[in-house]
C-alpha cells in the first residue's frame, strides 16, 4: 500500500493507495497516529485509490477520528470513498461517524 | 470445486481474496457481489488469525469454492480455538463515538454479505465456517 501525506496550512491530507486489510491497516494507522502525535488534528484521507477496505481499516479511522475530534480541536474527513466501500460502511452503521466529500477539494474547504 | 491452503498470517489475506475473487468470477457474479464475497472471506480470516490462533503463523487457513448451481458456496476451515459465534456481541454503533468498540464488526459484515452462514466445530476438522452467496434469479 502506498501512503502520501501534504501539508497545507488549515490541514493535512493523506493519500492512500491500494487495500486496506489487517495486514496493510498498520501502515495507515502509524501515519494516522504520528499526525495526531504531533498536534495535527484537522485531516482530509483521500481514498479514492483504495478499492478495499476491510473492518480492520473502518477501525483505525474511528481511533482517528476519537483523536481529532476530542475537545473540539479537529476532524478526520473522508473524500473519494468507492460506493462499495461506503455501502459497506453504512452497512455496518458506521458511516454517521465520518464526513464524506466527493474529491479532495471539498474535503479541504471542510476546514 | 477448488481447495487451496494458505499460512495463517496477515500476509495471505491478499491471496485469499484473490482465489475467492477468481471464483466468485467464475460463478457470473457482477461486481459488488464480488466484492460482497471478497470482503465476507477477508473478514472470516482475519477472524481465525487473531481469535481462533491467536496471532500469525500458529495454522494454516484451508478456503474451498465451490460453484453450486444457484450460487457460490465457500468453505474456511482452521485447526484454532473453538469459535463460538453466539459468544459474539453484536456491535452497537448508535453509541457516541469515544464510546464505539469494534468487537463483533466482522462477523457482522459476514452475515450481512453473504446469504447463508454455519459455523459448526468438531475435533475432527476443527472451525468449519460454510457460507453461500446465492446467484440473483
Amino acid at each position: 500500500m502506498e501512503i502520501n501525506t501534504t501539508h497545507y496550512k488549515r490541514c493535512d491530507v493523506v493519500k492512500s493507495v491500494g487495500r486496506i486489510d489487517s495486514y496493510t491497516a498498520p501502515e495507515l494507522e502509524e501515519v494516522l497516529k504520528k499526525l495526531t502525535d504531533d498536534g495535527k488534528y484537522k485531516i482530509v484521507l483521500d481514498l479514492e485509490e483504495v478499492d478495499f477496505m476491510s473492518s480492520k481499516g473502518w477501525w483505525v479511522l474511528i481511533e482517528t477520528q476519537k483523536a481529532c475530534k476530542r475537545y473540539n480541536r479537529g476532524e478526520l474527513v473522508l473524500t473519494g470513498v468507492q460506493d462499495r466501500i461506503r455501502d459497506s460502511l453504512n452497512l455496518v452503521g458506521m458511516g454517521g461517524y465520518f464526513q464524506l466529500y466527493d474529491d479532495v477539494v471539498s474535503g479541504v474547504a471542510h476546514f | 470445486m477448488v481447495t487451496e491452503t494458505f499460512p495463517g498470517r496477515f500476509e495471505s489475506l491478499a491471496g485469499i481474496r484473490e482465489f475467492v475473487f477468481q471464483a466468485a468470477s467464475d460463478a457470473g457474479f457482477d461486481e459488488k457481489e464480488i466484492y460482497a464475497v471478497e470482503l465476507a472471506v477477508d473478514e472470516a480470516c482475519a477472524n481465525i488469525i487473531e481469535h481462533a490462533y491467536g496471532g500469525e503463523d500458529v495454522g494454516e487457513i484451508e478456503c474451498t469454492c465451490n460453484d453450486l448451481k444457484d450460487g457460490l458456496e465457500i468453505i474456511i476451515k482452521d485447526g484454532g480455538e473453538p469459535f463460538d459465534p453466539g459468544e459474539v456481541v453484536p456491535p452497537d454503533f448508535s453509541v457516541a463515538l469515544e464510546d464505539v468498540t469494534p468487537r463483533g464488526a466482522g462477523l457482522f459484515l459476514i452475515r450481512n454479505m453473504m446469504d447463508d452462514v454455519d459455523f459448526v466445530f468438531s475435533k475432527e476438522d476443527g472451525n468449519v465456517l460454510r457460507m453461500v452467496k446465492r446467484k440473483k434469479e
